[in-house]
């Protein structure tokens, strides 16, 4: 029950954060609510048992790339985004066909995953001396390959971002 | 209901709810307390040792050695008028000091500042979020740590936005400059740390605790796990990240006014200044736990003496680290910008790289 | 006790608001920002599958996609400052030189 109760009051705030992205006119309340929705997943994450996932949720997505974000917008200072006239046709078509859509989606997935999942409150499943076993056992190669791709992002970021010194 | 969230607390299945959720109100209640003293106390504390090195007095007119000074300042704070200029962004200009304040004093409820307590008929570790398991040995989060790098790297976020939100020129450079600052040191630190973590084998701030208790010869710095290199990394990151001299920068008032701060003024610019402080106390906590041994000391004498020994031992050691704080700032001038960063990415980072490798070959061979 | 689909859900309500982002915001950073929005979506399904069948290699993906994800976010970042030293906006609409 209570669960269910913490379930809600995340989730109530990773939708309410989502749909204030889409609202919002001035990047950086876009930003400081995308902050809001990987927060509260991050709690979601821990209702479910996955405590490291968590943990590198908040350390990584929430507290160095939406700070990367948020500092990209102070640094580009560029301001809201203007007014457009939206289309008629679209906002017919578009708000029936998303409503249709999901509740078709919601339908698919109630009825074919109708057990009760998650785990027992307190049970933390995803500990970090097993998922350290399988990094550096199964996945070992997926985890080299990663460091290079973050050298190649590194290198890239610094060259792309670079001033032309012409 | 009550009783599946205190499950989700961390309560063992044959606990009592409602004494589990009093005894840990009890000891938010009590540790909040002490810290905002120590926090308070401790700016007397940087004004009197700042003061005689630097030949004279500091304060000394408000109560005996000026012990009532910071009541003062906190009548001055809460009497001063509570200026928001015209053109700021009001909301984020109120929530940013209440984020830096928030994730200041976050982390220190995981720290674990002694052994078991019992009062009475109740048992229970003295520490917020440590409970005490069914064969009665205190635990722990079991990612103590890395909730406390979470919330650190939270703490940027007051920084930025009180910056933006201020609307001025000189806060928004002082707060990209101190944002920029804050998440270069964070690698430092928590790379730092993993050399601990490879020889403790465990997240939980109480276990690696509890590896070094014994003699001041099995502290992690010494036959503990030799992290002495890491030790000093972190303490020089540690500065960066509270945004201390020598890396102050950001806040100098000779360089950017006041840096990110400059708009705020009375109860806010209180609350920035708290969080200040209160990072220092968390890093001087984490540092005690991770590299000096926590609350390991000499403990004798009839059993309410030795369950408060601990804590007089770990308040030593925060009170060692906070005075070296203080008397590193009276001591080095500022690093200018580059030459800050420079120092965080090109020899911090490689050195604390190569910590970790010296770390797993110590490893390796013990086991 | 949550059902497994509510979880489910979620991260498809997530998902369709991300890919609205994408479609409708003419900002290049909000676009960016629905981009995450939908692999956060994404890493919610691996966690719960995760977690009904006890599979740790679930959080390792979830682990793989997050490390992507920051470096892309760096690498995209870039880019748009790059962008905008040239064209003086972010706004998407306005960076059509090479239409005919």
């Amino acid at each position: 029950m209570s669960h269910l109760i913490l379930f809600l009051i995340f989730a109530a705030l990773c939708v309410g954060g989502a749909i204030n992205l889409l609202v919002q006119r001035h990047p950086i309340n876009s930003a400081l609510s995308l902050v809001l929705v990987t927060g509260s997943l991050a709690l979601i994450y821990l209702l479910l048992g996955a405590e490291f996932v968590a943990a590198i949720q908040i350390i990584i997505y929430a507290g160095a790339v939406m700070v990367l974000f948020i500092f990209v917008i102070m640094l580009l200072n560029a301001g809201a985004e203007e007014e457009t006239k939206g289309s008629r046709v679209a906002i017919l078509l578009g708000v029936p066909g998303l409503i249709l859509g999901l509740s078709t989606a919601t339908w698919v997935l109630a009825t074919r995953y109708p057990g009760p999942g998650s785990v027992i409150i307190g049970q933390l499943h995803g500990t970090a001396p097993g998922m350290g076993r399988l990094l550096f056992r199964d996945f070992l190669l997926p985890f080299e390959v990663t460091s290079v791709l973050i050298l190649i992002a590194i290198m890239g970021a610094v060259v792309l971002a670079r001033r032309g010194s012409d | 209901m009550l009783r599946e969230a205190s499950l989700l607390l961390g309560m063992h299945d044959s606990m009592n709810v409602g004494m589990f959720l009093l005894v840990a109100i009890i000891k938010i209640a009590i540790t909040v307390g002490v810290l905002l003293t120590i926090v308070a106390y401790s700016v007397w504390l940087e004004r009197k040792v700042v003061g005689h090195m630097q030949n004279r007095w500091g304060p000394t007119r408000v109560g005996p050695f000026g012990l009532l000074q910071p009541l003062a300042d906190g009548i001055k704070f809460i009497l001063k008028e509570d200026l928001t200029p015209p053109y700021v962004n009001r909301t984020l200009f109120i929530l940013a000091p209440m984020l830096a304040l928030v994730m200041a004093l976050t982390s220190i409820a995981l720290v674990p500042i002694g052994p078991n307590i019992t009062v009475g008929s109740v048992t229970t570790p003295i520490q917020i979020t440590g409970v005490e398991t069914a064969n009665n040995q205190p635990a722990d989060i079991g990612i103590g740590l890395l909730i406390i790098l979470g919330v650190t790297s939270l703490g940027v976020y007051g920084i930025a936005l009180a910056g933006w939100s201020s609307n001025s020129k000189y806060s928004l450079l002082g707060a990209l400059r101190a944002s920029a600052q804050m998440i270069s040191y964070e690698v430092a630190l928590g790379l730092s740390l993993v050399g601990v973590l490879m020889v403790s084998g465990s997240f939980s701030l109480r276990t690696i605790v509890e590896r070094q208790l014994g003699s001041p010869w099995h502290w992690n710095i010494f036959n503990g796990g030799w992290q002495i290199v890491a030790f000093f990394i972190y303490l020089m990151a540690a500065f960066a990240e509270t945004n201390r001299i020598p890396f102050d920068l950001a806040e100098a008032e000779t360089e950017l006014v006041a840096g990110y701060h400059t708009e705020y003024s009375s109860m806010k610019f209180a609350m920035f200044f708290m969080a200040e402080y209160a990072n220092m106390v968390t890093v001087a906590c984490l540092a005690s736990v991770m590299f000096l041994g926590g609350w390991s000391g000499p403990v004798f004498g009839p059993p309410i003496l030795q369950s408060l020994l601990p804590i007089l031992w770990f308040l030593a050691r925060v009170f060692c680290f906070i005075f070296l704080y203080i008397w590193v700032r009276d001591t080095l001038p500022r690093f200018r910008y580059d030459q800050l960063m420079g120092f965080g990415w090109k020899f911090l980072l490689p050195l604390s790289i190569a910590n970790i490798l010296v770390t797993g070959l110590i490893v390796a061979l013990r086991a | 006790m949550v059902p497994i689909s509510y979880y489910l859900v979620l991260s498809a309500i997530l998902f369709a608001c991300g890919v609205a982002g994408f479609l409708i915001k003419r900002n290049i950073i909000t676009i960016f920002m629905s981009i995450e929005l939908m692999l956060n979506a994404v890493n919610l399904t691996f966690v719960t599958f995760a977690a009904q069948w006890q599979a740790l290699s679930g959080y390792i993906f979830v682990f793989f996609v997050m490390v992507v994800a920051a470096a892309e976010a760096a690498v995209g970042f870039a880019i748009i400052i790059a962008v905008f030293r040239t064209r003086e906006t972010l706004n998407v609409d306005r960076v059509n030189l090479l239409k005919l």
